[in-house]
């Protein structure tokens, strides 16, 4: 029997970086908030401490900061005549679990998607034709514009002490900077962090070729800052340990480092570890949420009450949830109808790398410290004689140089014994990797739902994933590669190796952790979960925000637009749904 | 905040210490050089004052002693003998026995990824495809068990009754590309599961901080010239093509042997 609890405002699920985010803003509007989070309490110190932190096995091999399976994992399948099994241990993605969630293994890479991506389907529809996008691509606008969520890219980017360079001030072209971003209202918060002996490599490289390369943009601060809330960060050292790690410097962007000081030591918030939530509870009209229902580690269940319910956990848990709490009619693939659980995708990788004779010290790095070419990402380049949808952005990222994980060898290595040891001792010292990361479009037969076998350490249904890359996007990412490949061959290298994104997806070698969509955006409730505001359609008082909410993934790292997205939802609530609470769009 | 310079981590701090540590000749010098690559060595030495350089190779007397924790005796001479035909070596040129892998392997099958606490490990149980990764119920632990056992049947049967630990270094290697390659009958599993496994953790045991067990006296960072998890490069991130020049550094310190007890 659950435990009832003292109700309270506002109940937030997990306490990553739309959450932290979310509180800040609800409690200035001095509504009592919590947060309920399935991992631990993390803090800077003693957590992310530099005498311990810097420890590959613990944290990028043996995965110490990320979602455990054996609490919570999905199932998983490339398409609906197969059986899902389950994801036994982590491989493709890497959810993060504890206080401040992904946003403290991330690797600060922070992008704004362009102005087309939020109309991708009428864009593409005016460019080249309705007929020139597949039958069985669900792909669709967003409901909320590029103008629109400006200035909350700019929040975030302020919030983060983002470094960069602005390539569009007010509309005008900057001579340096991403010549194809849209307008942003002020120069980045930071300059861009030093280069790296291989960004200047691939820079020069990409100019050769007619390119635009530009220093792609990081939180992780070049330079001392103090952000809008009054917190201190540190310069970034270029210790080459931010991907998988916490930065115990005070210097790559997390809840921790940029708003726990501040909302931590607010009276009208509070937060719970150890607590997995199972269920949004439903009044009998099933319109309307009365709060929670949550476990703790002892098994024990409680309810939560709380007047608005807002789902910020990982994509993949929200929408769990709400397919547990029979929130939205589920997806059905076969008639194409219902909404949750629909439109899920993912990014397209696909790396160069490149073997060269200067020494290039790769160890050196920070997360989001690299070098970029915008020129064929989303309708950046005519798609008309390529006959697909989507794009990408080219990079090489210096982010460290990890023994175990971040070495490259030749092509024609050894596996194992005398040649794998003399290339490693050749190669690890002189040797770099570029990278394609190309949107994903969304289609009919990618889609979460409830798996029929496999249960959860409660006995609830697991999620089960259904997915393969479109056709689409296989051609997308080869022509992304072939590029990736010619600045690869510009830079002068020993030898490369090119390494395309084979078929079928598959689960086991990691590649991003840019899971989206499932709880999708958007302005018709017949394609949606929620509204252009992240407000359930069917349920007023739930809000849910993150990744899932994207239609379909751009080929940009999300991160910046998930924190974008959460004040633009904040901002909803504060300035309309507080006033007059219940649906924020007439369906 | 800055905290760039954190003496103990900057590079007057770096040279500071190993002046200390040479004069007290407890430490990566005084074991080093019997180990190092000799043009490494020489790469070392040469950034040193040379009254400094070139002590004497003394015995391995800082080595510790902790006991094996996993392994029966025979399980663990097939590690040994096969993570030394993976990551083959010798004193002046270590590889994986020099560095430690299997006692590190040891050390981890002891543990929480041994018994692959993280994992979730409930039925049903089906092979899949390979996309959908991992789907034996064994543990590492369980399949290093099960493996090495079925592997010295096979060679017992296959080369007159001898286990892997006593065939020929050429024979060794043969076994491990039939392993990989799918070509010998494990009961349970496919023994590729156990091969991938075991070149994963050996290459663990290599390049990971020493103190895990592996990686003794920084040896797969040394052949690769990693420095270790240092703190601070804000001035070195600029000096395009120029050679890192201080020692590795561990965790637990720089004498590479100290281990997580």
């Amino acid at each position: 029997m659950a435990k009832r609890l003292r109700p309270v405002d506002v109940v937030l699920v997990g306490f990553g970086w739309t959450a932290s985010i979310i509180a800040q803003e609800l409690t200035e509007e001095g509504l009592q908030v919590l947060a309920l989070e399935r991992g631990v309490d993390r803090a800077t110190v003693p957590d992310f401490a530099t005498t311990h932190i810097q420890d590959e096995l613990k944290y990028a091999v043996r995965d110490g900061l990320f979602q455990a399976p054996v609490r919570e994992t999905l199932s998983f399948r490339n398409s609906r005549d197969q059986t899902a099994l389950p994801m036994r241990n982590l491989g493709s993605f890497r959810p993060g679990a504890g206080v401040g969630g992904a946003g403290v293994h991330w690797n600060g890479q922070t992008w704004r998607f362009l102005p087309d991506d939020f109309v991708l389907r009428s864009h593409t529809e005016e460019r080249y034709g309705a007929d020139f996008i597949p039958e069985d691509l669900t792909i669709q606008d967003w409901g909320v514009s590029y103008e629109e969520l400006e200035p909350y890219y700019d929040r975030f980017e302020y919030l983060c002490g983002v470094s960069g360079l602005a390539g569009n001030l007010g509309g005008t072209r900057q001579s340096k900077g991403n010549p194809f971003e849209g307008a942003r209202s002020r120069p980045y918060p930071l300059p861009p962090l030093e280069r790296s002996a291989g960004s200047l490599m691939f820079d020069k490289a990409a100019r050769e070729l007619g390119y635009h390369p530009f220093a792609a943009p990081a939180a992780n601060a070049s330079r001392p800052y103090k952000n809008p809330l009054g917190v201190q960060m540190g310069q970034c050292t270029y210790c080459g340990f931010c991907e998988w790690f916490g930065c115990g410097n005070y210097s790559k962007a997390s809840p921790q480092s940029t708003i726990l000081p501040v909302l931590l030591k607010k009276d009208n918030f509070t937060y719970r570890t150890g607590c997995d939530v199972t269920r949004v509870v439903l009044d009998s009209t099933g319109k309307k949420a009365k709060g929670v229902l949550y476990r703790d580690l002892q098994g024990q269940e409680y309810e939560q009450p709380a007047q608005l319910v807002i789902l910020c956990a990982f994509a993949h848990h929200n929408v769990h949830l709400l397919l547990l709490s029979g929130i939205g009619t589920p997806y059905d693939p076969a008639s194409a109808t219902g909404v949750t659980g629909r439109n899920y995708a993912y990014q397209i990788t696909s790396s160069v790398e490149v073997f060269v004779d200067e020494l290039i010290n790769p160890y050196m790095g920070a997360g989001a410290l690299g070098q970029a070419i915008d020129d064929f990402n989303t309708d950046n380049f005519d798609h008309g004689p390529e006959g697909f949808i989507g794009g990408g952005y080219i990079a090489l990222w210096t982010t460290g140089g990890r023994p175990i994980l971040q070495h490259h060898l030749p092509k024609d290595t050894p596996k194992w014994g005398a040649g794998w040891k003399k290339a490693m001792a050749e190669n690890y010292l002189k040797s770099v990797s570029i990278s394609t990361h190309g949107s994903v479009v969304s289609h009919r037969q990618a889609y979460l739902d409830l798996d029929p076998t496999y249960k959860d350490i409660y006995g609830n249904p697991m999620l089960r994933l259904t997915f393969d890359f479109h056709d689409n996007d296989y051609r997308m990412s080869d022509f992304l590669t072939a590029k990736a490949e010619g600045i690869a061959k510009a830079m002068g290298p020993r030898s490369i190796n090119v390494k395309n994104r084979k078929k079928p997806y598959s689960i086991v070698p990691y590649q991003t952790t840019h899971n989206t969509g499932g709880a999708v955006m958007g302005d018709d409730p017949r394609t949606s979960v929620v509204n252009r505001y992240l407000q359930s359609w069917d349920v007023p008082n739930v809000f849910v925000v993150g990744a899932c909410n994207f239609p379909q993934n751009g080929g940009y790292n999300p991160t910046g637009t998930v924190g974008a997205l959460a004040y633009w939802a904040a901002d909803a609530i504060r300035g309309m749904y507080l006033k007059n609470p219940g649906p924020l769009v007439q369906a | 905040m800055t905290t760039a310079n954190k003496p103990q981590n900057g590079i007057a701090g770096d040279l500071l210490s190993r002046a200390r540590t040479l004069v007290s000749s407890t430490g990566w010098l005084s074991d080093d050089p019997c180990l190092l690559g000799r043009r490494r060595f020489v790469q070392g030495a040469l950034a040193l004052p040379v009254v400094l350089a070139l002590p004497a190779c003394s015995s391995d007397a800082q080595s510790p002693t902790l006991a094996r924790t996993f392994f029966s005796p025979n399980e663990y001479r097939f590690i040994e003998a096969a993570t030394a035909r993976l990551i083959p070596g010798d004193a002046n040129d270590p590889g994986a026995l020099e560095a430690g892998v299997p006692f590190f392997i040891d050390r981890q099958l002891s543990g929480p990824y041994g018994r692959a606490d993280r994992w979730y490990m409930e039925g049903p149980w089906a092979s899949g495809s390979d996309q959908q990764g991992y789907q034996l119920r064994e543990t590492p632990a369980q399949l290093y068990r099960k493996a090495i056992a079925g592997i010295d049947a096979h060679c017992r049967d296959r080369f007159d009754g001898k286990v892997y630990a006593e065939l020929s270094a050429e024979d060794q290697e043969h076994v491990l590309h039939d392993l990989d390659e799918n070509k010998i009958e494990l009961e349970e599993f496919p023994s590729q599961a156990f091969f991938s496994m075991l070149w994963q953790n050996t290459q663990e045991g290599f390049l990971s901080d020493p103190m895990y067990g592996g990686n003794r006296n920084f040896a797969g960072w040394k052949l690769i010239g990693f420095p270790g998890p240092r703190y601070n490069y804000v001035k070195e991130i600029t000096r395009y093509g120029e050679p890192y020049t201080l020692p590795p550094v561990g965790l637990m310190g720089r004498d590479g042997m100290r281990m997580l007890s």
